[in-house]
């Protein structure tokens, strides 16, 4: 290898090159920790130098997430991030950039900027964080919240109907869809480095403990003792079983998903099998309308498919105008159609 | 022989020729006859031939009202002259009217003794009533005694003229708008050639409609030569404007062009990200069509999101530019304060029209002046600048773009319905005579940031983004850009690093950092100018598109001897550094606006000053002779 090769090559980083200076002000024992943790963990491992990262959020306690690394961040405005995020892709797509979003960021005020943001298909890798509850306000009941919650506004529980974020991310054309947990750190690092890689928009739902107003709402999922019962691990090509003794499994009864006990005449050919690349997204969303305790909750990848990109069709576009009408001259466009002198 | 073919003149009835100074033509109908592409048509002949022109389109919000209603009248006026012109026109001296409704709305505007040219075949009993006339107008003799009127079955010469084509009905009627602009191409002795070169690339691919089109417009002017109605036609010479090549340009337009040329100015590329609006959307449309430049537009899902997209293209490195009108502005108001906090270089356009809410989408009105100074939260004061006239817009914006990069600033650019739809004669500049535009972005090289992180030279090398230079502004360090990492947000920051910081005194210096920062650009622009005497008894302070109505009165005061200035403001926030003395060399200062007095308020707050409004708001400019009447009657009170 010759020293020029040597010098050229990308520096190797670790978790510690991502840490910035701030001191992070999160609730101890809050959920977000470990999500930081893991992003710290995935990015040196993805080959891009650090200055092309770069992380943009809204308002909620999660947007405080880009304060606490050591790329280019933009703390936004409320449920803005995606369409801020949209700008900086736009302008330069060699940048790899992360949306870090809560339930009522990217849902409630920002329903409209995430749905658009993700039919587009923009290069974006999308991190919500999902505690269904606004904590930064200190504990009123957000668009994912269950009906029945009791919280600050709803003293008497919430009759407000939820939003599933994966349903929403389906149904707007999103071409990678995940989720996982905040404490399962394997998983949730297998699922970040598969949204890192995905070309197009990435979407990552992350069940989010805030221990202060909503504390185990997801204990059903991240509790060792339950939550092999209450989740089942999604695998492209692989039959949905789960269960403390993989004895159970996930069966579709026309149009509709049962649960099933292995053996007694059922085998896991007779399950339904994750199709993660299926071009339709059909089996995606009925995977993502699977909700405890009625269900395992899926937990993986649910989709990951390819489709057009925009940011790089808009360069495209313009590198075919380019060739087409030549580099764009002043004079010309000036001078074009109808002038006169006057002497 | 065809009905197109040019005959000789008849020789007992001899045409005669006139000269004019200066002509004001309006061409109405319903919205679906075309008169607005007739109107530019005449303006596209008239300034290739030379003269100054000034154009007032005036067209409904609905794209196609029920026909023959007064609610679809659509108009397009113009003001062709062989001097300098700054206006469309206070009178009408040719009104070309294509139906009774179009006769109704619009037979007001036109002088005593001018000119009615009607299509007389849609004076029928079914047009009559939709417009609301109990008997036929022409017939009455209130029409018949104040005006020359030229009745023109159109409806039926024109079928004539293209029969043989094989066209529909409705098709040929499509073509009567030519025929209406043939004949009064003859009437002002037009060249044809332009608008035949325009039909021939439109139509090029569809030789029925382009025939049919051309026959329209040569029938018209075979008409109103041939037929003893019409015994003179009128020619108005060239302008003297000053020497150089010339074209005709509208607001929207210059304004998209500027913006591309500033881009390139600081060698870089623009950023629009824009949602449809009336009346800006026509600055996105031009710009969608220029990427050969390396434009990339973004037609968002609402304003909030063009906005917010436009913050992200900022601080990735852009030339980043959204614009819309009142409605828009008021969304976008949040993520502008983003913006301003943020301390990022970019243009909020807005492109002015009748509001409030929904209000009068096309017509104009200059009421957004408090709402660009005042409308997001806290304390966070941006440029403002106005442009007076269509070309106006092309330079001004250039110079938005200068402020918004060197003082690290959102900058908004005030422009309104008139100026963006309205056309004139535009002296086309070579691009290498335009001024740079310095941008520099730190590079993570040693001596362009704080070099040390505890202050003793020792330790890692630690960037300040809130470091401010001379003007005040902070470094432009855009992502990609190694060594230079850094977090920026909607939170308050500490002076200097940038961290987030809620402490009372930092707080304190940093809003009083972006407020001194904002109000220093007044050392930076050019001093404010007067036209008239430098003291007097009366300054007349004017602002926007109003220019052309307020500088014509003015001029025709000086001519009549009165002691009365004009000063015209481009910088509306902060204000020419003179302009508090000019205000104190006059006895009295009348500010005409086209709202209830944003600029009067503004004025009386920032120099105590006495000022006076004159105050329209009916969606239209001033007329000239308005505001010498009002200047009049200033002059003459104690």
């Amino acid at each position: 290898m010759s020293t020029e090769a040597i010098n050229t090559s990308l520096p190797v980083l670790t978790a510690k090159d991502f840490a910035s200076d701030q001191e992070i002000r999160w609730c101890p024992r809050c959920g977000d920790y470990s999500i930081l943790a893991q992003m710290k963990k995935v990015l040196p491992t993805l080959g891009i130098p650090r200055e092309n990262f770069v992380f943009v959020s809204g308002i909620g306690c999660s947007s405080r997430f880009p304060y606490y690394m050591n790329t280019y961040g933009f703390h936004s405005i409320h449920g803005r991030a995606p369409a801020i995020a949209s700008g900086v892709k736009i302008s330069n797509p060699d940048l790899q950039v992360w949306v870090i979003t809560g339930d009522g960021d990217a849902l409630s005020i920002g329903g409209n900027h995430l749905m658009h943001m993700l039919r587009r298909n923009m290069g974006l890798k999308v991190i919500l964080f999902n505690n269904q509850i606004y904590g930064l306000t200190k504990g009123q009941y957000s668009p994912t919240s269950p009906v029945g919650s009791m919280t600050s506004t709803t003293p008497v529980g919430s009759v407000d109907n939820p939003l599933g974020p994966l349903c929403y991310a389906i149904g707007s054309e999103a071409t990678f869809v995940a989720r996982s947990v905040d404490v399962d750190i394997k998983h949730l690092t297998f699922v970040l480095e598969r949204a890192a890689h995905h070309e197009g928009t990435a979407f990552v739902e992350v069940y989010q403990d805030c221990n202060v107003f909503n504390h185990d709402a997801f204990l059903y999922a991240s509790d060792k003792t339950v939550k092999a019962d209450n989740v089942v691990y999604l695998e492209h090509g692989k039959p949905l079983v789960f269960g403390k003794d993989v004895k159970k499994g996930i069966r579709l009864n026309g149009m509709h998903p049962e649960i099933v006990e292995l053996g007694k005449g059922i085998n896991e050919d007779d399950l339904l099998f994750h199709d993660e690349k299926a071009v339709e997204p059909s089996l995606a969303f009925l995977l993502s309308r699977m909700r405890h305790p009625e269900f395992p909750e899926p937990m993986g990848v649910f989709r990951d498919v390819q489709a057009p990109i925009y940011d790089q069709r808009v360069t495209e576009q313009i590198a075919a105008q380019i060739k087409k009408k030549g580099e764009g001259d002043f004079d010309a466009l000036f001078n074009h159609g109808d002038t006169w002198v006057v002497e | 022989m065809s009905s197109t073919e040019v005959l000789p003149p008849p020789s007992e009835h001899p045409k005669k020729l006139e000269t004019l100074d200066s002509v004001v033509i309006r061409f109405c109908g319903d919205s679906g006859d075309g008169m607005q592409l007739v109107g530019n048509q005449f303006t596209n002949a008239s300034a290739v031939f030379g003269n100054d022109v000034s154009t007032l389109p005036d067209f409904p919000a609905e794209i196609r009202a029920p026909v023959g209603t007064l609610a679809g009248v659509s108009g397009f006026q113009l003001h062709f002259s062989s001097s300098d012109i700054f206006t469309p026109g206070d009178e009408i001296d040719t009104l070309v009217a294509m139906n009774p409704a179009a006769l109704k709305t619009n037979v007001g505007d036109l002088r005593r003794g001018g000119t009615l040219i009607v299509n007389e075949d849609e004076f029928d009993k079914g047009n009559l009533q939709k417009a609301g006339y109990a008997s036929n107008p022409l017939d009455s003799e209130e029409i018949v005694s104040r005006y020359t009127v030229h009745r023109v079955p159109m409806t039926r010469l024109n079928r004539d003229a293209v029969a043989g084509l094989g066209l529909s009905q409705k098709d040929a009627d499509r073509c009567r708008n030519f025929f209406a602009l043939g004949l009064v191409y003859w009437l002002y002795d037009r060249d044809r050639k332009p608008t035949e070169d325009f039909l021939n690339s439109k139509f090029g691919k569809k030789p029925d409609v382009l025939e049919a089109n051309l026959r329209s417009l040569r029938g018209g002017s075979n008409y109103a030569f041939s037929t003893e109605a019409f015994t003179t036609h009128y020619q108005v010479p060239r302008a003297k404007l000053a020497p150089g090549k010339y074209r005709k340009t509208t607001g929207n337009e210059a304004t998209a062009w500027g913006l591309v040329a500033a881009a390139k100015l600081a060698g870089k590329t623009l950023y629009y990200g824009g949602y449809p609006i009336t009346p800006a959307s026509g600055i996105l449309e031009e710009l969608a069509d220029m990427k050969e430049f390396g434009v990339k537009t973004f037609q968002a899902e609402d304003e909030i999101a063009a906005m917010a997209s436009v913050c992200g293209a900022a601080f990735a490195g852009k030339i980043a530019v959204t614009a819309s009108s009142g409605p828009g502005i008021c969304l976008k108001g949040e993520a502008m304060g983003l913006g301003f906090m943020t301390e990022l270089p970019m243009i909020i356009i807005d492109v002015q029209r009748g509001g409030p809410s929904t209000g009068l989408p096309t017509k104009t009105e200059q009421s957004d002046l408090l709402l660009a100074m005042f409308g997001r939260n806290g304390d966070s004061p941006v440029p403002i600048l106005a442009a007076s006239t269509p070309g106006d817009c092309f330079a001004l914006v250039q110079e938005a773009v200068r402020i918004a990069v060197e003082f690290m600033t959102p900058v908004i650019f005030l422009t309104d319905g008139y100026i963006a739809n309205g056309a004139e004669p535009w002296r086309i500049p070579r691009f290498a005579d335009l001024k740079p535009i310095h941008v520099t972005h730190p590079t993570g090289k040693a001596g362009q940031f704080a070099t040390n992180g505890d202050g003793n030279g020792e330790g890692e090398p630690e960037f300040h983004p809130y470091e401010r230079n001379e003007k005040m502004a902070r470094p432009w360090a855009i992502p990609g850009t190694p060594g230079l990492e850094h977090r920026i947000g909607g939170l308050e920051k500490a002076d200097v690093t940038g961290n987030v910081d809620y402490s009372p005194a930092n707080h304190h210096k940093m809003v009083m950092n972006r407020v001194n920062k904002v109000a220093g650009i007044a050392n930076y622009i050019p001093l404010q100018e007067v036209q008239g005497p430098e003291s007097g008894e009366l300054l007349v302070l004017s602002w926007g598109g109003t220019f052309g109505a307020v500088r014509t009165a003015v001029e025709s005061c000086l001519e009549s001897g009165k002691s009365v200035a004009h000063a015209h403001l481009r910088y509306m926030n902060p204000f020419p550094k003179n302009l508090g003395d000019i205000i104190k060399r006059y006895k009295k200062v009348l500010i005409p606006e086209l709202n209830t007095g944003q600029l009067r308020l503004l004025i009386r707050a920032k120099y105590l000053a006495d000022a006076q409004g004159y105050n329209k708001i009916q969606g239209k400019p001033f007329l000239v002779h308005e505001l010498v009447h009002k200047i009049d009657e200033v002059l003459e009170s104690k």
